[in-house]
């Protein structure tokens, strides 16, 4: 009730002089509307400088197989067989902080196209979900491969810009038939050109196929397979397994294959765990944002660790990595993004908050006259207080609501004319709502005090 | 027991080292429904004792007994409610706030004393004083719209509106012209004889003066006597002395 009265007391005051109230308020006005239309801007640029870094495969984290060692002689990161597609797909379903999987199988062979041929750098079987993950999808010419595609091994598959031109001489390669190891691939897309990566690797020498393709058609050659070969010729006749597969799929092309022969029950008694017949070198994935990056690993992480069936006193068979270099620096943009925008707004506040304040005091020092009344008429010096600082604060609140308008403004014109990207905020309206009171508060409160503390006789007698 | 008593009032302004006693040793009781005016030439010490009569001030010794409560060592938010509670100010300046309404400038103490009344009230109580002094039909009009003496009419409603039991008037009639000004002394005493308020008039003027039950006259802070104005008008016997 009370603080109502003070309230309207409070407009009353300011609605009689709507100029000087106008002129106060303004510095706070341009102070939020700096704000606000300085966070909008920025924030767009940060988000445009995120979605860049994140482009370059900030968020990719890589799931590698572990280790093998023999008495105490490592053979390196890879070297043991113990991923599966299927730990790909159980990451897709059971890891929430994940957001695209892709299987990688990797071969190094010879590409042969007429009478060119040439060595890439990188043969790739994977799933479309690789060209989520490398922010890829958008393709130069062509389609992608579909899951279809994976699950009937078809013969198909995307090159980048390098085999265009060492491969076709620049011209489009659609549906034209190159041959790996003998195998004929249909062309079916063209990958848009990404240049080189950090490191100078070109990342345009590459042919992404189905993982299932180069794993049973193609990579005969990848080291991987050797251990495969081996582990499978233990339980079954020497051979069979890949022998079984391309005699199969050549007689049937279109037929589905069986990745995951059933085994025995002599065989599910033996091993504890069931073999793996389709490993595969690597798991790409992305975590939904570069702040859930942790999240993702330590997700991944466990389910690998349950579904590899690691006691918990056992190392890890296999290596998770992120690209540590690339979200630092995806971090340290965005920190000092923000640090800036922060010390903008800062300043611009304390600008409109000083205005404030020298206004206020002018204010009190005209109205005294009026506070020497009030104070006659029974105003205690809390009264006054409250009344003076209520009146800032309503300033204060209505420049904040006022800046907010003409910064979101501001912020939609240099969208419009300039084409700069911008994002709105809600962070930023709440803040500017909260720090337009707090100002009005904190340097309305010295001119409110000042009055609070006039002699009533002596405000009277004030010509 | 009367409205106001004053024992032995002293008040002494100090000017960096030098100091400056302005009110000497005031002892003087006021009953209620006097209309009493203050007198005296300016620098004789009657705006300091009509300061403190407001609870504006507090003096340097003395009592100070108000409606039965001695109020001079009280905190300034203490006298602030006992202004609101009891006193009623109308000021040679009028000290309207500009570009408000009447009406407004009427309302405007109960903001601070009425927390009991609604809008509606404080609004009806505002209007019924307006009309009392015949400016009902003036209650939207802003002060610069309002001749002195409407002013300062408005300025007496609003001195009322909290139902004093003491109206100080601070050279009510300064910034008016004769006419007005015995209108506005008309009025004084009407609400002197009708509501039995108690008014204490500050002047220099004799012919404001004259209007009054009783004169106190004040010189170089003390009491000089306390001869009845007019003869025949007076409610109350005089009850005041001059100081030892």
């Amino acid at each position: 009730m009370k603080s109502i009265r003070t309230l309207k007391t409070a407009v009353r005051a300011l609605r009689r002089n709507v100029l000087r109230a106008a002129l106060t308020t303004l510095g706070i006005v341009i102070g939020i509307a700096a704000v606000i239309a300085m966070m909008e801007i920025g924030n767009g640029s940060s988000e445009a400088i995120q979605r860049t870094i994140t482009s370059m495969g900030a968020n990719v984290l890589l799931v590698m197989p572990g280790t093998a060692s023999t008495s105490g002689v490592s053979f390196g990161a890879g070297s043991i067989m113990t991923l599966t597609p299927a730990d790909a797909e159980a990451i897709v379903r059971d890891c929430p902080a994940v957001g695209a999987v892709a299987p990688v199988v990797r071969a190094r062979t010879q590409v042969v196209y007429g009478n060119r041929n040439w060595v890439p750098m990188s043969i790739y079987g994977t799933t479309p979900a690789f060209l989520r993950v490398r922010d890829w999808e958008e393709m130069a010419d062509g389609d992608p491969f579909s899951e279809r595609d994976v699950r009937n091994c078809s013969k198909v598959c995307l090159i980048g810009e390098t085999l265009v031109r060492e491969l076709f001489d620049g011209k489009s390669p659609v549906g034209k038939e190159i041959r790996i190891q003998n195998v004929a691939f249909k062309v079916v897309g063209v990958l848009r050109a990404k240049g080189a990566n950090m490191m100078g690797m070109d990342q345009d020498d590459i042919i992404l196929a189905p993982w299932t393709t180069i794993k049973y058609r193609v990579s005969g050659s990848a080291l991987g397979n050797v251990n495969q070969s081996s582990a499978s010729a233990q339980n079954n006749a020497p051979g069979t397994v890949s022998t079984a597969v391309n005699t199969l799929s050549q007689i049937y092309p279109n037929s589905e294959q069986d990745l995951y022969p059933v085994p025995s029950i002599t065989q599910q008694a033996d091993t504890p765990q069931p073999i793996r017949f389709a490993n595969i070198d690597q798991i790409l994935s992305t975590a939904r944002s570069s702040a859930e990056i942790p999240a993702a690993m330590r997700q991944m992480g466990l389910l690998l660790r349950e579904r590899h069936r690691i006691r918990p006193d056992e190392a890890d068979d296999f290596i998770i990595r992120d690209m540590t270099e690339m979200t630092n620096a995806l971090s340290s943009a965005t920190g000092l993004m923000t640090k800036l925008l922060l010390a903008v707004a800062m300043i611009s506040l304390v600008v409109g908050g000083v205005g404030i304040m020298n206004i206020m005091l002018v204010s009190v020092t005209e109205r005294t006259r009026e506070i020497g009344l009030r104070m006659a008429v029974g105003a205690e010096p809390g009264d006054i207080l409250r009344q003076f600082l209520t009146e800032a604060i309503v300033l204060c609140l209505l420049g904040g609501a006022m800046g907010i308008l003409l910064g979101r403004g501001c912020s939609f014109l240099v969208r419009l004319l300039l084409h700069w990207p911008t994002a709105s905020s809600v962070g930023a309206l709440i803040a500017a709502v909260v720090v337009s009171a707090t100002v009005g508060m904190v340097f309305g409160y010295y001119p409110a005090w000042k009055a609070s503390r006039l002699d009533p006789i002596e405000a009277l007698r004030y010509e | 027991m009367d409205l106001i008593e004053l024992h032995n009032i002293r008040k002494t302004y100090h000017l960096g080292e030098v100091e400056l006693p302005v009110l000497k040793g005031i002892s003087m009781n006021i009953a209620r429904g006097e209309l009493v005016a203050l007198m005296g030439v300016s620098g004789s010490g009657k705006s300091t004792l009509m300061n403190l009569l407001g609870c504006l001030d507090h003096p340097t010794s003395g009592e100070y007994w108000l409606e039965g409560r001695e109020v001079s060592r009280l905190s300034a938010r203490e006298r602030a409610r006992v202004r609101k509670q009891t006193i009623g100010f109308v000021f040679q300046s009028f000290n309207l706030l500009p570009r408000t309404s009447a009406l407004e400038n009427v309302m405007m103490p109960l903001t601070y004393s009425a927390d009991h009344l609604s809008e509606r009230q404080m609004r009806e109580r505002a209007v019924a004083l307006l009309d009392r002094i015949g400016l009902g039909d003036r209650a939207e009009h802003q002060p610069s719209q309002l001749s002195g003496g409407q002013q300062q009419r408005v300025a007496i409603a609003r001195s009322l509106v909290n139902n004093p039991r003491l109206l100080l008037a601070d050279e009510p009639t300064g910034n008016l012209d004769s006419r007005t000004s015995e209108e506005l002394l008309k009025m004084f005493q009407d609400l002197n004889r009708t509501e039995g308020l108690t008014i204490i008039l500050v002047t220099h003027d004799p012919g404001v003066a004259h209007h009054a039950n009783r004169v106190i006259h004040i010189k170089d802070g003390l009491l000089e006597d306390a001869a009845p104005a007019a003869a025949g008008q007076q409610p109350s016997p005089p009850a005041t002395s001059a100081s030892a």
